[in-house]
């Protein structure tokens, strides 16, 4: 983490590097977008509820993209809700990072080859930072998903964004 | 209780040659078959009549019949020209327990059906869907809009057999 790791001379003082820091209070506290799409949702609410307990990463729903850190793509993108979709990132502030959830957000899953209403992968339209693969993935998963973007915002540097 | 002959006899007397047609062949429930432009009528009589009360519309669903002829352009595309387009109605009585399915079937070129919302309020978005998929225009609609698909599509109507996905959609690519 590179927070506490530093030698403590005084009592009250923590050394670290601003990159560090800021890095730190971004992982810790990823608001996502209250926003769901299919089935794919039902699981991240159930991450989201208290046996699987999101929060315990920092993790808490925020009706408002305007203040929101990430955007969980919970299911199927259709290309009516892909404007959608493309909007409501485009309102949330930078640093800001995307969780394409289950197979229909990652590609177009079963709506693959048939899906005339479907937007084969939700990265036609937005740049995906971690990709979780299920149909829909277990909650187990989706913490997995967020652990690796937390290790991914952990290595980011200020001058340039990683993703 | 009515069965689908006494009650295509009933309506045959009062609606004479806007009543086409009684199908029975197994498996499927027997189903009449009646005019589109006169199907508003009929319901509102299969609604009010005493012995009838068909007071529910359980469902209302399009079908692309694709029996007309398949015509290839020059770019090798088929496409469907002439055969009909049919609207199916599942009608419950909830009091008296009978059941019945009414079928319209209307010319695909110009699809046209009365629409049915007077007599069930439930039709309203059943009918924007079947407009929405097949392109059936039901006449007298109070809000015909397309209800699933966007409402700038401009590709055509996605649930008909000579249907054509587009390359793009505002910029987003379509096909896998």
């Amino acid at each position: 983490m590179g927070l506490l790791d530093q030698e403590f001379t005084e009592g009250n003082i923590v050394i670290t590097k601003t990159e560090d820091l800021f890095n730190w209070a971004r992982l810790s506290s990823l608001w996502q977008v209250g926003f769901g799409l299919a089935c794919c949702a039902i699981e991240m609410m159930a991450t989201s509820a208290s046996h699987y307990d999101f929060d315990r990463f920092g993790v808490i729903p925020r009706p408002s993209p305007r203040q929101s850190d990430v955007i969980i793509i919970s299911g199927t993108v259709t290309l009516k809700m892909a404007i959608r979709v493309k909007r409501l990132y485009e309102q949330m502030p930078d640093p800001k990072y995307v969780i394409s959830m289950g197979s229909c957000a990652n590609c177009g899953g079963p709506y693959w080859e048939h899906g005339y209403h479907v937007l084969k992968g939700v990265d036609r339209v937005i740049p995906v930072d971690v990709y979780v693969p299920g149909c829909p993935p277990r909650p187990e998963a989706l913490l997995e998903g967020l652990l690796k973007l937390q290790e991914k915002i952990k290595n980011e540097s200020i001058v340039k964004k990683s993703a | 209780m009515k069965s689908p002959e006494e009650i295509f006899n009933f309506l045959k007397e009062k609606f004479g040659n806007s009543v086409i047609e009684l199908k029975t062949d197994k498996p499927v429930d027997p189903y009449i078959i009646v005019d589109p432009i006169e199907v508003d009528k009929i319901c509102l009589l299969l609604r009010d009549h005493s012995e009838l009360q068909f007071d529910s519309l359980m469902n209302l669903s399009g079908i692309d019949d694709a029996n007309g002829d398949k015509v290839k352009d020059e770019n090798g595309l088929e496409s469907i020209k002439g055969g009909t387009l049919s609207v199916y109605y599942n009608i419950e009585s909830t009091s008296i327990k009978h059941k019945l399915t009414l079928r319209v079937s209307t010319n695909r070129e110009k699809p046209e059906v009365v629409t049915v919302t007077e007599v069930w309020k439930s039709a309203d978005w059943h009918e924007r869907e079947a407009y929405d998929m097949y392109g059936i225009v039901f006449l007298n609609h109070p809000d015909l809009r397309r209800i699933l698909m966007p409402y700038d599509w401009e590709f055509g109507y996605p649930l008909r057999k000579d249907y054509k996905n587009p390359e793009f959609y505002r910029g987003m690519k379509v096909p896998y």
